[in-house]
């Protein structure tokens, strides 16, 4: 088995994400975010967030997240994206409610603490039937003006977990962490010994991720970290003859990724929410440490099968039959 | 109300993925285009004697080359610094770009690269970093004395501590020492590197980039091309697959340079043998582990050295070794930690960022060690966890504090779905108090 952390945010901290959410004149939003989206769903998870911070069908919400013109998101790496863009996105969005209870407060003549936004519709309390509008007339009238004062209702929000604090250079102090998941695995191998190759049978990993925004995202993310751990595991190396550089993988035929072929027969999948104070939701992130829980799950389930503990990577067929060589003749590996 | 956070709901732009209508930035094609291809180096170490670029200039078809001349602002880019754009002077490692050929295809960039009259005075490279630091190596960074990057002016190793670790071996009833080794391995996305560079109407210079940090690169990028910011439109997309591997520039800045020198579009990308071949990778590692532990599995002490292998040039090494570092001792409470890091140049390809940074390489060396551990004082490797396992308010190596702990949580989780019967103790426990 394995029990692993990963950290989520820039590591000190002072990394901001900032978000833009702008009310289209139909009633409908664009959510601006510089979150790149390497294909781990950036855009859907914050378009999931910025619904629920406004309370309107997730439909009537557009999101556009990569361009310079757009609001700097520090970048998508670090597995930040998910503790950090979150609290950008609902910064926006009260700042864009509070601009809309501004703007109608100005048109019915109260005070804005006394306009009541509920999802698309808005209205004074205490003077709903005489000022009810929906949201799609809020937009229109503050975007054209005619028989109202425009307005540009445009909500701005930015989060960090914490200032940046450099390394102590002493001692390497640096207490900001935005947040830390957890993970754990088990494996189960069959190990060939006349031809030294591995096949990982079931392995099972869980993440504890403070709150699972889209748990389905959770679940490729833990796929996909299977996939990039058993390569580092088992197969994949850049020099398999080093200290020779001269043999090196120039295709992907020659540099060897876990394919479909080598999934194992069984993939359990678990997630666990322990609310984080730093999350929105209680959200944390966690990608990038689904790929630290096969390496030494794997390599200890080796050991459990051929009784030989190896602590080189990746643990090639090579490496294997060398191992049981030296078992055989009575070194310790 | 709480409607769509915590909703499986598929992915948003999804359905373009899967029915094949997404655009990506090698599916721009743009009027007039050009492209662009690297002059590479062909040795692995070693100095530029002579660069004639005619023949391959007269090249038909051939618009034109770009060399270190051709900057109008520094050579120089990347985390660290150090990066060349375009090298004519001392090589560094195999595939290194010296130049660029811009023509009308590919095609007749590499007949062109073909022609190129190229004279090297090759030199003994090193690739091993453990031979990189013993005197007498080849020295990889030319003007130094040695290979070791340095932290600060003069220091070469980076110390993170917590306690004293000599009084915790003092106070352990055993102590176990392990060495790792860990191998170079490649991001090998799906999409190789590739940008598409031109001036738009408004005179501003637009790049379709595919970087995962884009605000970064525009710092990276800015200096190389000497614009300000409201001239540069930087524009990504859809990422066919970084990890990690797009934290660093590999395109942008010379299909930007080609569009700036011959004001057409251009468009640069690596082949996959290249991207497989010379692209930043997760470089080599080297780590020591010594732990002590009392009788009853409590750890009073752990000590880490590690060697990372960052190729030729900085890149984000310092960041990935001592991110590494600040978790490698695991999700523990230990009371004493020293954790000591070296970062060494060789002449393999530049090491980065990969998934994890150095995260998942220090998570792989503390659990096959705390599994050997439970083996050697004949405890259970679950409960030597459940007993050490990070609660609320424990210090990390670097003094961050626990919150919202939930690696007993995610344990026991693990084994119920798994079948495994944690005896009743164990299952007593929670990441809330000790």
């Amino acid at each position: 088995m394995a029990y692993v952390l990963h950290p989520t945010g820039n590591k000190g901290g002072g990394d901001p994400s900032h978000a833009v959410i702008q009310l289209k004149p139909d009633g409908t939003y664009v959510l601006l975010i510089g979150a790149m989206d390497l294909g781990q769903g950036a855009p859907t998870i914050l378009r999931q967030v910025a619904a629920d911070a406004l309370g309107v069908p997730i439909e009537k919400i557009l999101v556009s997240n990569y361009d310079n013109l757009l609001p700097l998101s520090v970048s998508t790496s670090g597995s930040r994206v998910t503790l950090i863009d979150p609290h950008a996105v609902v910064n926006a969005a009260e700042d864009l409610k509070r601009q809309i209870r501004e703007w109608f407060a100005q048109q019915h003549e109260a005070n804005p603490e006394d306009v009541e936004i509920e999802g698309e519709t808005v209205y004074v309390r205490g003077d709903r039937e005489r000022t009810v509008m929906t949201m799609e007339q809020v937009a229109m009238g503050a975007a054209w003006g005619g028989g109202y004062e425009p307005a540009s209702l445009i909500g701005r929000g930015a989060w960090q977990p914490g200032k940046y604090h450099a390394h102590d250079p002493e001692t390497g102090e640096m207490p900001n962490v935005g947040a830390i998941s957890f993970g754990a695995a088990l494996a189960e191998v069959e190990v060939d010994t006349e031809t030294g190759t591995v096949d990982v049978l079931r392995f099972a990993q869980v993440w504890e991720v403070g709150k699972a925004i889209n748990p389905l995202l959770v679940r490729q993310q833990i796929n996909g970290g299977y996939c990039i751990g058993a390569g580092f595991a088992l197969t994949e190396s850049c020099y398999p003859y080093f200290p020779s550089v001269e043999y090196a993988p120039e295709k992907m035929g020659d540099y060897f990724m876990p394919t479909f072929e080598d999934y194992p027969q069984q993939m359990i999948f678990g997630i666990e929410e322990v609310p984080h104070p730093n999350g929105v939701q209680g959200a944390k992130g966690f990608s990038e440490g689904s790929a630290s829980g096969p390496p030494p799950a794997i390599a200890s389930a080796i050991h459990d099968a051929i009784g030989v503990w190896i602590t080189e990577f990746p643990i090639t067929p090579e490496v294997i039959l060398r191992a049981l060589e030296a078992k055989q003749a009575g070194v310790e590996s | 109300m709480t409607q769509y956070v915590g909703q499986a709901m598929p992915r948003y732009g999804g359905i373009g993925q899967v029915t094949g209508t997404t655009k990506y930035v090698d599916d721009i094609v743009l009027p007039g285009m050009l492209y662009a291809k690297c002059l590479r180096s062909p040795v692995h170490k070693g100095i530029v004697r002579k660069l004639d670029l005619s023949a391959a200039e007269a090249v038909p078809g051939v618009v034109g080359t770009l060399t270190a001349a051709d900057i109008p602002g520094q050579n120089l880019y990347g985390f660290s610094g150090d990066q060349p754009v375009l090298n004519n002077e001392h090589l560094r490692y195999k595939g290194e770009p010296i130049a660029a050929v811009v023509a009308v295809d590919e095609d007749t960039c590499m007949e062109a690269l073909e022609k190129v009259k190229l004279e090297i005075e090759e030199q003994e490279p090193v690739f091993d970093m453990l031979e990189a630091i013993k005197p007498g190596a080849p020295i990889v960074r030319p003007g130094t004395t040695h290979n070791l990057l340095e932290f600060f002016p003069g220091v070469t190793t980076r110390i993170l501590k917590l306690g004293d670790v000599e009084q915790g071996f003092a106070e352990a009833d055993y102590v176990f020492e392990d060495r790792f080794v860990h191998n170079v391995q490649d991001h090998a996305p799906i999409e190789p590197h590739v940008s598409v560079a031109y001036w738009d109407a408004a005179d501003q210079l637009v790049i379709h980039t595919v970087s995962q940090m884009p605000y970064f690169h525009l710092r990276y990028l800015q200096p190389i091309f000497n614009l300000p910011l409201s001239r540069i439109r930087y524009v990504g997309g859809v990422i066919g697959g970084a990890f990690g591997a797009k934290n660093d520039i590999h395109a942008d800045h010379i299909a930007g340079l080609a569009a700036l020198k011959f004001r057409k579009p251009v468009k640069y990308r690596w082949t996959k043998r290249e991207d497989l071949s010379y692209s930043t990778k997760r470089g080599a590692w080297v780590f020591e582990y010594k732990t002590g532990i009392k009788k009853d599995g409590r750890i009073t002490a752990r000590h880490i050295k590690q060697w990372h292998d960052t190729g030729a040039y900085g890149a984000l090494s310092v960041y990935a070794v001592e991110k590494c570092g600040m978790f490698a001792a695991g999700a523990y409470h230990i009371p004493n930690i020293l954790v000591e890091s070296q970062i060494i140049f060789t002449n393999k390809p530049i090491a980065s960022s990969m998934r994890g940074f150095g995260v998942i390489n220090g998570q792989t060396c503390v659990e096959v060690h705390m599994n050997k551990i439970a083996e050697a004082i004949g405890m259970d490797p679950w409960e030597l966890r459940f007993i050490n396992a990070w609660r609320d308010g424990d210090q990390g190596v670097t003094r961050y504090t626990v919150q919202g702990a939930g690696g007993l949580e995610a344990m026991k989780k693990l084994a119920e779905l798994t079948g495994v019967q944690l005896p009743d103790h164990l299952m007593a426990m929670s990441s809330r108090r000790r």
